[in-house]
């Protein structure tokens, strides 16, 4: 592995505190040195990054894809998912477990994480918290853990038995790692398509309610509270997707509590609204639905107010034949592995003022430490060569049909991103160059 | 801007009255009227050889015969494709039977279905003219034609009157039932605020929920109303002008999940003898059918003088005709848009 250098750009590595011009030498899939401008020209690197004009970050961290390997390679592999992370400036990913089979098995596991599925960045995984993500037996969380689990949860379902809810908590606390939880009480979302409201009713389809989220949360808040008290022990909760007002207020009150949540917000959930379906668009059918703008303005202020602790994209690909179907029929989930970044530094930095070193530290540093990343997410000496360099003044809008996913679906084909990604680094290898 | 191969709506498609213009709705009820007056074998020519196939996902005696009498009277061919029969192959995506009836030859579709949007994807993937009769909780769009030509021959002092923004100025409509899932009162509520009516929706909450009054648009030109109380919305609104009440099916088996007492809403919300002749004894009385006598409607109020529930269904083929016109770019119509 050669040495890599990357000269002449501004450094915004938040975990570290630096946001200012160094240059960047990676040598064995490690950051070897950061200097100040011109100190490391004497050094011979094979290869030489131009980065003037560009920000240096660590590498993006996403808590939240599914790349559909096993069962699915139609839709997603390991290999073409991670390279739409690496072209999206993302170096590390936790694959969700709702895979056929699902994830629920050190087998299973230790499968997907294998070399020779040809992931291009550094591959997690979430394996399910419950076998089959059926909510009722759980799974062997030390064993997993012991072979890489970064996590537990069964995404896209959640555990609605309190009683299984409150043992995987505690079986988690036990190891220290999370549950993440996709908070929806689908006992009141059966036939639903979307946000319920007067785009839903206008259109003649079921809605989801905000209540469907929020008594989930506030269900895992309360089992927290429990655990803590007559347990002795500290559980993490990890909040997928947040997409209501009333979620993200009863995470705040929970945080001011002091007890150990977490949540992520997906790019989608800040950017567009239900209107977004138009005449029943399937590229915006997902699940979370896209929700009203004040719910959307309430995901802006909880990222604005540290109450949201990362961005994560819950890319979710699907074929063509897949979502050109009728909407109530269509799956749920878009892609978002090569929008995140500039749909952040468009909405949340240029629209609402959010620094650059902010948006950086909630797509690398918070997520890696969601999900304790050792050397992850940050530039320091001696962590991970994981480095995406992007041009943050590059205007340009997303083409789906250029995407390294194997799915088109998303409703940002043609839209506008604010910040280029120009290369991606993952442990010292040059993944991506645009 | 989509990535799913969404090609545009041909012209004549009806999928929606949300984006009807109001000039649009004039040319469809002008010729409504001609195709009317004209003798029959005139009429049978316009559409001669010309193939139109109804796909019906979800059974629907009365929509389709009309449809299909309409098709007919013009000389068109048609052909049923149901559910029942074994034309829609077994787990055939809509937009493959589309594109499979349009290789056959079918020059339009006339598309019911349990989908609400269903006929936008087969519109988009097919590019043929598509009329949507009925989708899912969605529209029933010809109805909401069929209706209003059913008042402005009804109502006194219609007749004749020019359709535009005011043609129905002075007239309450209320709307009564299960608007939540009723096709017929989204269609009715996007379209007659248009042409100047005062629309009141009426009905319990589990069966009018608030996000109905979103039916009116951004612009408060098509607001819509809630009336909780159908006594009051009778009374008040009888007392200034010409009144209309749209009562609408009640479906028991949609009941199930509700928590609706049967015997509570038809003492409520049933349109009888009584409560007709004490509140709005004038009202031109409608029904888009199938009615169920005795629950939503009395039998007495459904046969009465007022009743205009024939009328519709008559209105209803005559409708269907400058539809089918329109949507072949036949006899006038060539210029629309959609
Ligand atoms: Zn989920």
């Amino acid at each position: 592995m050669s040495d890599i250098l990357i000269l002449n750009g501004r450094l915004v590595d938040p975990a570290s505190g630096v946001d200012a011009e160094r240059d960047l030498l990676l040598r064995h899939g490690r950051v070897a040195a950061v200097e100040m401008p011109g100190e490391l020209r004497a050094v011979k690197g094979k290869e030489t990054i131009d980065a003037k004009g560009m920000i240096v970050a660590p590498g993006l961290v996403d808590v939240h894809v599914h790349l559909r390997e096993p069962g699915q390679t139609y839709k997603e592999s390991i290999k073409t998912g991670t390279a739409a992370a690496a072209a999206g400036g993302f170096t590390s990913v936790v694959a969700m477990p709702n895979t056929l089979p699902v994830n629920d098995t050190v087998e299973k596991l230790e499968w997907m994480l294998d070399a020779a599925r040809g992931a291009v960045v550094k591959l997690f995984a979430m394996p399910a918290a419950t076998f089959g993500s059926l909510g009722e037996e759980i799974t062997d969380f030390h064993e997993l853990a012991r072979v890489g689990a970064v996590g537990f949860t069964d995404d896209g379902k959640p555990v609605l038995v309190d009683r299984v809810m409150r043992g995987a908590l505690v079986a988690a606390a036990g190891i220290g790692v999370p549950v993440s939880q996709h908070a929806e009480d689908t006992r009141l979302t059966g036939g639903c398509s979307m946000n319920a409201g007067p785009v839903a009713f206008r259109l003649g389809l079921r809605g989801m309610t905000v209540e469907a989220e929020s008594k989930i949360v506030e269900r895992d808040i309360r089992l927290l509270r429990d655990i803590e008290q007559h347990d002795g022990l500290r559980p993490h909760l990890h909040v997928q997707h947040v997409s209501t007002a009333k979620a993200m207020e009863a995470i705040r009150q929970a945080k001011r509590a002091g007890l150990h949540v977490t949540c992520e917000v997906a790019p989608h959930h800040f950017t567009l609204t239900d209107e977004a379906v138009g005449d029943y668009d399937t590229n915006a059918k997902m699940n979370p639905p896209l929700r009203n703008d004040a719910d959307r303005l309430a995901m802006i202020a909880g990222l604005m107010d540290g109450t949201v602790d990362c961005i994560a994209t819950d890319h979710a690909p699907h074929a063509l034949f897949e979502k050109e179907q009728e909407f109530e029929r269509a799956p749920n989930g878009i892609t978002g592995l090569e929008t995140a970044l500039g749909l952040a530094l468009r909405v949340l930095h240029k629209g609402n003022g959010m620094s650059i070193s902010r948006v950086i530290e909630l797509m690398s540093a918070q997520p890696a430490g969601i999900v304790s990343l050792d050397g992850r997410g940050t530039l320091s000496v001696g962590s991970f060569a994981d480095v995406v360099v992007f041009d943050p003044a590059a205007e340009w809008s997303f083409e789906a049909a250029k995407s390294r996913s194997k799915s088109r679906n998303t409703p940002f084909d043609g839209a506008p991103m604010l910040g280029r990604v120009a290369a991606t680094i993952s442990e010292g290898r040059v993944v991506f160059k645009a | 801007m989509t990535i799913l191969e969404t090609g545009t709506v041909a012209a004549g498609s009806l999928l929606t009255v949300a984006n009807l213009a109001v000039e649009e709705v004039a040319a469809i009820l002008a010729a409504t009227d001609r195709l009317e007056r004209m003798a029959a074998p005139e009429r049978a020519k316009i559409l001669a050889g010309r193939r139109i196939a109804l796909l019906f996902y979800e059974s629907s005696t009365r929509t389709r015969t009309s449809f299909e009498l309409a098709a007919k009277s013009l000389g068109a061919m048609t052909t049923l494709v149901s559910d029942k029969s074994s034309s829609i192959e077994k787990g055939e995506s809509l937009k493959d039977t589309g594109l499979t009836l349009r290789a056959l030859g079918a020059e339009c579709i006339v598309l019911r279905h349990a989908n609400s949007g269903a006929p936008y994807l087969l519109a988009k993937s097919t590019g043929l003219p598509v009329l949507n009769a009925g989708d899912g909780m969605h529209e029933h769009p010809s109805q909401a034609l069929l209706d209003l030509r059913t008042m402005l021959t009804r109502l006194p002092g219609m007749s004749g009157r020019l359709i535009n923004g005011k043609t129905l100025g002075g007239v309450t409509v209320v709307i009564t039932g299960d608007i939540l899932h009723s096709r017929v009162a989204r269609s009715n509520a996007m379209l007659l605020p248009r042409l100047g009516a005062r629309v009141v929706l009426c009905g319990p909450k589990e069966l009018l929920p608030e996000d109905a009054l979103g039916l009116g648009g951004a612009d408060s030109s098509g607001a819509v109303e809630i009336e909780r109380d159908f006594d009051k919305a009778l009374k008040q609104t009888a007392s200034n002008g010409t009144m209309v009440v749209m009562m609408l099916r009640i479906q028991r088996e949609r009941l199930a999940g509700l928590e609706l007492d049967l015997g509570d809403y038809i003492s409520r919300y049933q349109l009888d003898e009584e409560r007709l002749m004490a509140r709005a004894p004038e009202a031109l009385v409608m029904h888009p059918g199938p009615m169920i006598r005795g629950l939503e409607i009395s039998g007495e109020v459904a046969d009465g003088p007022n009743s205009a529930i024939e009328d519709q269904v008559r209105n209803g083929l005559a409708v269907r005709m400058a539809l089918l016109v329109r949507a072949l770019g036949a006899g006038g119509f060539e210029s629309v848009t959609v």
